[in-house]
């Protein structure tokens, strides 16, 4: 069996992200970019399923801009097998990425899809759930275990309520949750091995996607800041405070 | 053409997220019908027909949609879409997880977690855990949307004279079935709805000392939430985290204990009305958006807050 594993290359989790002056977009240049958290656990459980000897072969997907190798290269490092990149502007929607996950999945024939449950810049919570629409397989979202069976799997569901369990048959569609596993680092010996691996790039037009966003951004601006606080010596005075000043209490 | 909207409920009670998602609904003054899928929700559908807003209800009862699953709800929504403008639902895991098969299939961009609604196809969405707010305008033919439901009051139960109109949809997907679900019992207000919440992180250091937290929270009838480390490291459930990922509360009394408030924790409790913030270190980035706050020992400010509590609830008896 064939994963396919999707990755993104956002601006790292740890950068205070500036909304640029003329409220065109945030600031990217010189910005640490990493890949999405959640990606990262898509990878790592994609690994642990191989090792498992329950596939034989992991396909790293990306789509953006030619710097999103980088984040292919570290997927590979990590121990993929090999990667393919959609050029495609870095702002592409939702919509049109899973469109181009779908054509991927007709010329691959993975057995099974994972990917981040959200990226966390545009925080859209999207794609997977297009994908399994789109090429109508079922759907695992905001998985934090997965447990492959003989032709279907167990994941559990993180849901506002709590957990859920659901089986699904496989093909299936994961999206993964921070909690599914712990990502491994890549050592030195695979980010030298990496760099061999093979990359395959190919343009949204070539596959024959239309990309075209459908949402205009008006502006991104910047939220309104809290005005800074005070701070109380202890706690007779705080609950002094929260009675009579903030009467929350 | 009207709106529709996706009801969030478990059968036997409409969750809060549906009143705020027509509350958001309701600022475009168009008629809104609602549509309730699932088992045995006479009950329900009635209610909600009543509530304010709401010119119609269509309810698809039937055991098939006893428990939410996404492939299913999408092509029954798919079988009406045609007659409305608008498909709302609640931006929480029960709406995410169907909207964008909804979107897809109609090949439009879903505008997810709007917080604000500027006009009929321009609305206001926060990006990057909040740092930034993203002005977006639609130009698909039917807006697809999920509410971030914390953004928008909730409506009165009372005041509408909907109808209720059964409606009928055969799924036969069945790739995906419903095993069981694990949901947290408690006595107390669900968490993202609270007044007060009462949230602990890592400087808990273990699931016993969140304790300290729960008799906190029990004197201030409060919720209780956590951070994602504090839920990483097993001190509670999933279902208590706030966050970027997690939930986001908007409570009249946010205290956060032993919370450093890394940006992906602020996501999910920087718009609330009082923020208190009690850490061991100073320098933590929690004290930037909180109105007081406690530079102590939670393990000492604590049972100190508890018994001034008492205290206070005492003289007011």
């Amino acid at each position: 069996m064939k994963i396919l594993v999707t990755v993104k290359r956002v601006i790292d989790y740890n950068v205070q992200v500036r909304v640029k002056a003329d409220n065109s977009g945030v600031e990217k240049e010189n910005v640490k970019m990493s890949m999405n958290p959640p990606d990262e656990n898509a990878v790592e459980e994609a690994l642990r399923i191989k090792e498992a000897g329950k596939a034989d072969e992991i396909i790293i997907l990306s789509v953006g801009e030619d710097k999103c190798q980088e984040t292919i290269r570290t997927a590979l490092a990590m121990g993929a097998d090999r990667g393919i990149m959609i050029k495609a502007n870095d702002d592409i929607e939702p919509l049109s990425v899973s469109k181009i996950v779908a054509k991927i999945v007709e010329i691959e024939q993975p057995g099974l899809i994972l990917m981040g449950k959200q990226a966390i810049d545009d925080d859209s919570n999207q794609t997977a759930q297009m994908t399994s629409a789109l090429i109508n397989w079922p759907q695992a979202t905001f998985a934090s275990k997965i447990e492959i069976e003989e032709n279907a799997a167990i994941v559990t569901r993180e849901i506002d309520e709590g957990l859920e369990r659901i089986k699904v048959k496989i093909p299936f569609i994961a999206s993964c949750d921070l909690r599914l596993n712990e990502p491994r680092y890549a050592s030195l010996p695979n980010i030298m091995k990496a760099k061999k691996k093979p990359i395959d790039i190919k343009s949204a037009e070539e596959l024959g996607i239309d990309v075209k966003p459908r949402l205009e951004n008006i502006k991104i601006s910047e939220p309104p800041t809290r005005q800074k606080g005070v701070m109380v010596a202890d706690v007779a005075e705080l609950v002094q405070k929260l009675k009579y000043e903030a009467k929350v209490i | 053409m009207s709106i529709l909207i996706l009801a969030e409920h478990n059968n036997d009670e409409v969750k809060a997220s549906t009143l705020n998602t027509i509350s958001a609904a309701s600022k475009l003054g168009k008629q809104i019908e609602v549509l309730v899928i699932g088992n045995n929700i006479e009950k329900i559908s009635k209610e909600i027909a009543n509530y304010q807003y709401v010119t119609k209800v269509l309810s698809l009862d039937d055991q098939n949609y006893e428990n939410a699953i996404a492939e299913k709800i999408d092509p029954a929504i798919l079988s009406i879409a045609e007659n409305y403008s608008h498909i709302f639902a609640p931006a929480t895991t029960f709406g995410k997880n169907v909207m964008p098969r909804v979107a897809v299939k109609l090949d439009v961009a879903q505008i997810s977690d709007v917080i604000n609604i500027e006009s009929e196809d321009t609305f206001i969405r926060p990006i990057y855990a909040g740092n930034a707010l993203a002005t977006v305008k639609s130009n698909d033919t039917k807006k697809v949307i999920t509410i971030r439901p914390t953004s928008f009051d909730v409506i009165p139960k009372e005041g509408g004279s909907g109808v209720v109109e059964a409606i009928n949809f055969e799924s036969s997907e069945n790739h995906t079935e419903f095993v069981d679900r694990e949901e947290s019992n408690s006595d107390r207000p669900e968490l993202s709805t609270a007044r007060i919440v009462v949230s602990g992180g890592r400087g808990l250091q273990s699931a016993d000392n969140f304790k300290l937290i729960s008799d906190i929270a029990d004197k201030l009838n409060a919720a209780i939430g956590a951070s994602r480390a504090a839920v990483d490291a097993g001190y509670v459930s999933n279902d208590y985290q706030v966050g970027q990922t997690g939930k986001v509360v908007v409570p009249d009394l946010y205290i956060a204990v032993g919370i450093s408030g890394a940006i992906q924790h602020l996501a999910g409790m920087k718009e609330s009305k009082i923020i208190v913030a009690i850490n061991k270190d100073e320098e933590a980035p929690i004290f930037n958006v909180a109105d007081y706050g406690l530079s102590a020992d939670l393990f000492e400010a604590l049972p100190q807050l508890s018994s001034e509590l008492d205290k206070l609830n005492s003289i007011e008896k």
